[in-house]
């Protein structure tokens, strides 16, 4: 019925109406209408390839409708819907349209058929959404958008590179599972990497997410690496070393996230190691897995967002999120504290809680698939999981030393939208064949098996022994102010280093070459002063009679080249 | 059978504006010099499209002038490649007189307002001359009109800003060398075939083609012409000529006047003489390809430079000549239809940057960056056009620029030139940082205290919206410019200038 609608259209129609509105109260609701509309042609549309364009005589499907989209999709307008709430009471325009635009190429890009209408909107999700993290006017976030955006724009970059070399191999523009054969689809996995987060690729992450505003982050933590996940799980499920790359995504940014101090950055290194193990389930490839990791992409967007929403409350009311300043903060904000405690107990995955049903899938997934070491690996990050998130952040946000911040409880649209999300949170725990209808394969799997729940529970409970144990006996590393230099050391420190040494070099022998250029010049123009004359005369004309000497030295060049060779 | 406009349209198209030029003057009232000259220049636009639908399978219109049959009479001779830039032409053309009407208010003297119309619409004339005959000294002679009347337009400037003339000053001296050089050129083959009609030319030419006159006369016609592309070191009249010329006269001299030597270029170097003179490949491969790609950096990166933005469109115009010139040194169809694509959505989108910054300058009074701080609010439209028009200077998919940029990166991989494609992807970039740059001054910065402007009136918004919605149409429906292109390119390509069929036109012959 409305399938000539793309839902991302909606946004970038109403991003455009928006500014447009005057007043703030009118605004705002037609804000939040946008995903409500937006989720209309969603739920009307059959699957199906729609609004399909032709250029240069490849067809490109702007509007590709089928299961795997459907999910992403799906949850982009839960999310956006949630953040926007949580947003109401920000009167800055350029953020509102920012989020607008962000969510609507978000949307564009999982519901992308061909790899062209992909860029596009891969690259509107980079532009639109740095605008986010500059909202905060600050040179600090200045910096860091533009780092962000040039990493971003890369991406963007290689993966048309990717698709250009991919079109002149295979002759097809279609965004399907690609061969590894073929060397476009290595851009491409490249583009792909730089946008998930994978190992070493992955410092933008947690170099932006902790620096746009509270509203911000929130946003921004719902879309960007979900998008990469969806085009990974179509285009190289069941490539073996992502498996491999998963683990190690899964596992390392682990110790960074225990020995942070900005919370809302242990939650990027948190949502870093999530990331990993939708990385593994698309590894693995089997069809238990792809809905694991669809299932746990749903579920993370929810209890990352309720996380991010809670943690931004607190610095939304104290003006930090740092671990050392805060704690003790549970007596004027509990219902803050009460939500983050159910996005903490959902990332770690406690039983009725929508972590445990996605999460268990990939990981029974990997074991069926007879990957023990990963197996192990990622049984060790979610008893990691409790640790860093899952205890941390409500530990001393909202316990730990008293800091003797009093603020005030978190406004109410905030509340509403960390209400709404942790219901959402915990109705998957509860009644998980909702959420696994919807998956793209139809898989018959039971999260709540006594071996699991058990294990799970087991697992949760030493993790917690462990966590109380260290901080007893004053072992778990103090929250200090600190800046943690990870592997961007090397572009923040070395490559500054050695850039400056290299412009400082060039720009020495460049010099040189210019002055010797401008003294051959300079004894050029003296000689054509001498030859025509008084030199005021020869200063005035000058211009035009040096294009004419080009004009002449060209025609000598012409004539030359067009008379070699004759008898 | 056909009716008198469908049988003298190739006649038409070109005698409706002769004419108009002196009706204005002898009317004399301003308004009616514009309504002259706006219904000539539409009436000139509706033939171009209606011939251009005619031979976009390949046909070709012979046109014989008073019924004298070529190669003694004079021949108007339309194909799909002329065609299409005639359409260019005069679509900008009527664009840009719309938007004269109010642009020229706060730039000329109200008593220069019929002059101004007068050689304008002589100009528009001179370069749709030149597109459309089929005979090499009536080629100069056309291009003599425009030249001359272009050298007028500039110089009307000087109400605003002195160096309009000594640009003008430059541009005529220059110009008038150019022309020299291309009749001297001419003259050579002339003098060894003893024809100007150009098909005939085209017969003649293979026998004698290791003669030293031939040979020389095409040196001489591609650099006489090429000053007039402004090919990268003969380029230097042109910023100066775009930059201080009145804001509706840069807008149809970057948009056209380059394109249609560019035109003449093509016409002499694949029709006239052909692509497999060795010479001709080796002044491709040694003489044009390399300073195209000197053009397509140099020349944008002294545009990233720039302070005034009329200057940094110009030195951005010479990098997007460089772009075409390259497209014609691959020497294959995909190259030359991607200098033909690339003409166009060049003229579109030049054309409404152009437009744009006319209407900042209209309400400001200034082109330079630092004036602009903060105009995206306030003059919004103004601001988006810029932005779009910017987007597709540099190439972003969903514009017209992307088309052509693909187009010829396909022709480059066609031939294997690999670095060659790398290198117009990398030389789009720098247009990245030339825009961006107004983009930040628009948007990012605050605009001056007490600064109260207005958003430029209807009368400019709308020609510049036209073109701006026409670089996002054709950049998502590109089949249409590449379609008539490629036809103009393959029949190009075959040498000789004839198609499909050839229709004879004009009165009866005696």
């Amino acid at each position: 019925m409305f399938e000539w609608l793309h839902p991302a259209l909606i946004y970038l129609a109403a991003a455009l109406l928006v500014p447009l509105v005057p007043n703030r109260k009118a605004r705002a609701f037609l804000i939040l209408l946008v995903p409500i509309v937006g989720i209309i042609p969603l739920l009307t549309t059959p699957f199906g390839d729609y609004l399909q364009l032709s250029l240069f005589g490849e067809t490109l499907t702007t509007f590709r409708f089928d299961k795997l989209s459907f999910v992403f999709s799906l949850v982009f307008s839960l999310a956006a819907f949630l953040s926007l709430i949580y947003a109401w009471h920000v009167r800055d325009t350029m953020q509102q349209v920012a989020a607008l635009l962000y969510s609507g190429s978000a949307m564009g890009a999982v519901l992308a058929g061909d790899l062209i209408t992909l860029f596009v909107w891969w690259e509107g999700t980079a532009i639109a959404s740095v605008f986010l993290i500059w909202a905060r006017r600050t040179e600090g976030s200045y910096q860091t958008g533009m780092r962000y955006l040039i990493i971003q724009i890369t991406s963007g970059v290689v993966l048309l590179a990717g698709a250009a070399i991919h079109y002149r191999e295979t002759g097809s523009l279609a965004f399907e599972a690609f061969s590894l054969e073929n060397v476009g689809a290595w851009f491409i996995l490249l583009s792909f990497g730089i946008k998930c987060a994978f190992p070493l690729l992955h410092n933008w992450l947690q170099d932006s997410y902790p620096s746009a505003t509270v509203t911000g982050t929130v946003i921004l933590s719902a879309f960007t690496t979900k998008i990469a996940i969806y085009s990974l799980a179509r285009g190289y499920a069941g490539t073996d070393f992502l498996i491999v790359i998963g683990a190690t995504m899964a596992l390392f940014p682990i110790f960074f996230a225990v020995i942070e101090n900005d919370l809302r950055r242990v939650l990027a290194y948190s949502m870093n190691s999530q990331l990993g193990f939708m990385v593994v389930g698309i590894g693995v490839g089997t069809d238990l897995a792809i809905n694991g990791t669809v299932a746990h992409a749903f579920s993370s967007v929810l209890y990352k967002a309720l996380l991010f929403m809670s943690v931004g409350a607190v610095l939304f009311r104290t003006g930090t999120a740092k671990g050392s300043e805060l704690g003790g903060l549970y007596k004027t904000m509990p219902l803050t504290m009460v939500f983050c405690v159910i996005g903490a107990a959902s990332i770690s995955a406690f039983p009725l809680f929508s972590g445990f049903v996605s999460k268990s899938m990939i990981l029974s997934a990997a074991a069926q698939e007879g990957h023990f070491v990963t197996w192990a690996i990622l049984l060790f990050a979610s008893a990691a999981v409790l640790h860093h998130s899952g205890i941390k952040i409500p530990y001393f946000a909202f316990y730990g030393r008293d800091s003797g911040k009093r603020p005030a409880e978190a406004p109410r649209n905030m509340l509403l939208a960390m209400g709404l999300t942790a219901f959402l949170c915990i109705a998957i725990g509860v009644w998980p064949n909702a959420l696994y209808s919807v998956l793209p394969f139809d898989v018959s799997y039971n999260p709540y098996s006594t071996t699991h729940v058990i294990t799970q529970i087991q697992l949760l409970f030493f993790s917690a022994i462990a966590f109380a144990a260290l901080i007893r006996m004053g072992l778990f590393p103090r929250q200090v102010r600190s800046v943690i230099l990870d592997t961007d050391w090397i572009y923040r420190k070395l490559l500054p280093a050695i850039i400056s040494f290299v412009v400082l070099f060039v720009s020495a022998v460049w010099s040189e070459i210019v002055r010797g250029f401008n003294n051959t010049i300079t004894a050029v123009q003296n000689t054509l002063a001498n030859f025509y004359g008084p030199e005021g005369r020869v200063a005035r004309v000058q211009p035009t009679g040096y294009m004419v000497l080009w004009l002449a030295i060209l025609l000598g060049a012409a004539l030359i080249v067009n008379l070699v060779g004759l008898p | 059978m056909l009716s008198f406009f469908s049988a003298h349209s190739p006649l038409l198209a070109i005698v409706i504006p002769l004419l108009a030029a002196p009706l204005c003057m002898v009317f004399g009232n301003k308004s009616v010099a514009f309504v002259i000259s706006f219904l000539a220049a539409a009436a000139s636009f509706a033939l171009s499209v209606f011939m251009l639908l005619w031979v976009k399978d390949g046909t070709v219109l012979s046109y014989h002038i008073g019924g004298w049959a070529p190669p003694l009479g004079i021949e108007y001779r339309v194909d799909t490649a002329n065609a299409f830039v005639l359409s260019i032409v005069s679509a900008i053309g009527m664009l840009a007189l719309s938007y004269a009407r109010t642009s020229i208010t706060t730039e000329i003297n109200e008593k220069h307002h019929t002059l101004f119309y007068a050689c304008f619409i002589m100009c528009f004339t001179g370069l749709m001359g030149v597109t459309i005959t089929g005979d090499a000294f009536n080629i100069f002679v056309f291009l003599e009109i425009s030249s001359l009347s272009t050298y007028t337009l500039v110089a009307l400037g000087a109400e605003k800003d002195k160096r309009a003339l000594s640009a003008a000053y430059d541009y005529l001296i220059l110009g008038t060398i150019g022309a020299t050089f291309f009749v001297i050129g001419l003259g050579f083959i002339y003098m060894a075939t003893g024809t100007l009609n150009l098909h005939d030319l085209s017969q003649r030419l293979p026998e004698i083609s290791d003669s030293r006159t031939v040979r020389a006369g095409f040196a001489l016609i591609v650099i006489g012409m090429g000053l007039k592309v402004a090919i990268y070191p003969l380029h230097r009249w042109l910023p100066g000529a775009y930059t201080y010329s009145p804001s509706a006269v840069s807008v149809f001299l970057a948009a056209t006047a380059t394109k249609v030597a560019l035109y003449v270029i093509i016409r002499f170097m694949f029709s006239v003489y052909s692509k497999d003179f060795a010479f001709e490949a080796i002044t491709f491969q040694y003489v044009i390809l390399p300073l195209a790609l000197i053009a397509m950096f140099a020349a944008a990166f002294v545009a990233a430079y720039q302070i005034n933005i009329k200057r940094m469109l110009a030195y951005s115009s010479v990098s997007q000549i460089g772009y075409m010139l390259l497209g014609l040194s691959i020497l294959n169809v995909e190259g030359v239809s991607g200098a033909f694509v690339h003409m166009f959505n060049h003229a579109i989108t030049k054309g409404a940057l152009f437009m744009a910054i006319g209407a900042i300058v209209f309400r400001t009074g200034s082109a330079l960056l630092p004036n602009m701080a903060g105009l995206g609010k306030q003059m919004p439209w103004t601001s988006a056009a810029i932005v779009v028009g910017g987007l597709s200077l540099i190439g972003i998919p969903g514009t017209a620029g992307f088309v052509s940029k693909w187009v010829l990166m396909s022709a480059a991989f066609e031939r294997e030139w690999w670095p060659i494609a790398l290198l117009i992807v990398a030389s789009s970039l720098i247009a990245v940082v030339y825009i961006w740059r107004v983009v930040e001054v628009l948007y990012l910065q605050a605009p001056a205290k007490e600064s109260v402007v207005q958003e430029a009136p209807l009368s400019l918004l709308v020609p510049t919206w036209i073109l701006i919605i026409a670089t996002i149409v054709f950049g998502l429906y590109a089949d249409f410019a590449i379609s008539i292109s490629t036809t103009a390119a393959e029949y190009i390509m075959q040498g000789g200038f004839g198609g499909k069929e050839v229709i004879i036109l004009g009165v009866e012959g005696r």
